[in-house]
């Protein structure tokens, strides 16, 4: 069982709470009718699958109902840190020197 | 055939009233509010004008902080989250309320009356920790969980809002379509303490 902070409701509440939302940070393109086939289903369907740190979305479905971005360690199930959405992440991969 | 509609609570059926004074003192005591008033409310908490107006019309400070509550002579609010309340009037007043709402809020705001969407549970007794911790992985202690938070969690697996109005005295805020589930595990979990319907 994970202990995840939601950065809405200010504190640490158990994983039954909240739901995984997938990766965050997916920017959506500004015209999508100048892409071709392939960009457009790398922006739909293809996501990273990191070993070790990895940025995702995370939905406090029970609790507030917001989406938040947690930093988590793939490997280990550390949580970083958890920001709102629309911030940045200040534990990023190159500063921990992995991939 | 009738023409007159009777409002039926969502544990209209377990049929409450004829439990009340059926069993003596129960550790676990618990007491529908029902037909109460629920609105929600959506709207930018840092829009002075919004605050205002609801100051105006409910006589209360709509609650900021995450996880509180605040309680006037009309209404008692509790936070769902940063940019929703729900707001809990008397019983037949929420059309009367939800009109002034919409006359006196401006900008981008929405009001939602979801009264018959849900009900409220009441729990108390010398025992209603006891039963609340077989529910809810969530910290009951006083500590994390003082008078007047109200907390988004599970309660036996289902979503449920939680509100702690004394030590040992709690509001539930439970879906209807979760009711009868929640009605039954309230029976199972105070078993060993008795339950009492008030």
């Amino acid at each position: 069982m994970l202990l995840i902070h939601c950065p809405y409701c200010e504190e640490m509440r158990e994983e039954e709470e909240f739901s995984p939302a997938g990766q965050a940070h997916i920017v959506r393109p500004l015209d999508p009718e100048v892409l071709s086939d392939e960009e457009w289903a790398r922006y739909l369907f293809f996501r990273k699958n990191p070993r070790g740190l990895h940025h995702e979305m995370w939905l406090h479905t029970h609790g507030c109902r917001k989406y938040f971005n947690v930093t988590r360690n793939t490997v280990t199930y550390q949580i970083m840190e958890s920001y709102k959405m629309g911030q940045q992440p200040s534990v990023t991969a190159s500063e921990k020197g992995q991939s | 055939m009738s023409n007159s509609i009777n409002m039926e609570s969502p544990l209209h059926h377990a049929q409450l009233d004829d439990l009340v004074g059926q069993s003596g003192d129960g550790g676990v005591i618990l007491h529908e509010a029902k037909f109460l008033g629920h609105l929600n409310l959506r709207g930018n908490s840092q829009d002075p004008e919004f605050l205002a107006g609801i100051k105006e019309v409910l006589g209360v400070e709509l609650p900021l902080s995450a996880c509180s509550s605040a309680k006037g002579e009309r209404a008692q609010i509790m936070w769902l989250a940063p940019d929703e309340w729900l707001i809990v009037v008397a019983s037949g007043t929420e059309h009367d309320v939800e009109k002034k709402l919409r006359l006196c809020l401006k900008g981008h705001f929405a009001v939602s009356d979801i009264s018959g969407a849900q009900t409220i549970l009441e729990l108390s007794g010398i025992n209603v920790i006891d039963l609340l911790k077989k529910s809810t992985g969530y910290d009951l202690h006083l500590d994390s969980f003082p008078i007047g938070k109200v907390i988004g969690t599970n309660f036996a697996k289902a979503g449920a809002h939680i509100l702690r109005l004394e030590k040992n005295k709690f509001q539930l805020v439970v879906r209807r379509s979760f009711s009868d589930y929640i009605w039954l595990w309230i029976q199972q979990g105070s078993k060993e303490y008795g339950l009492t319907i008030t």
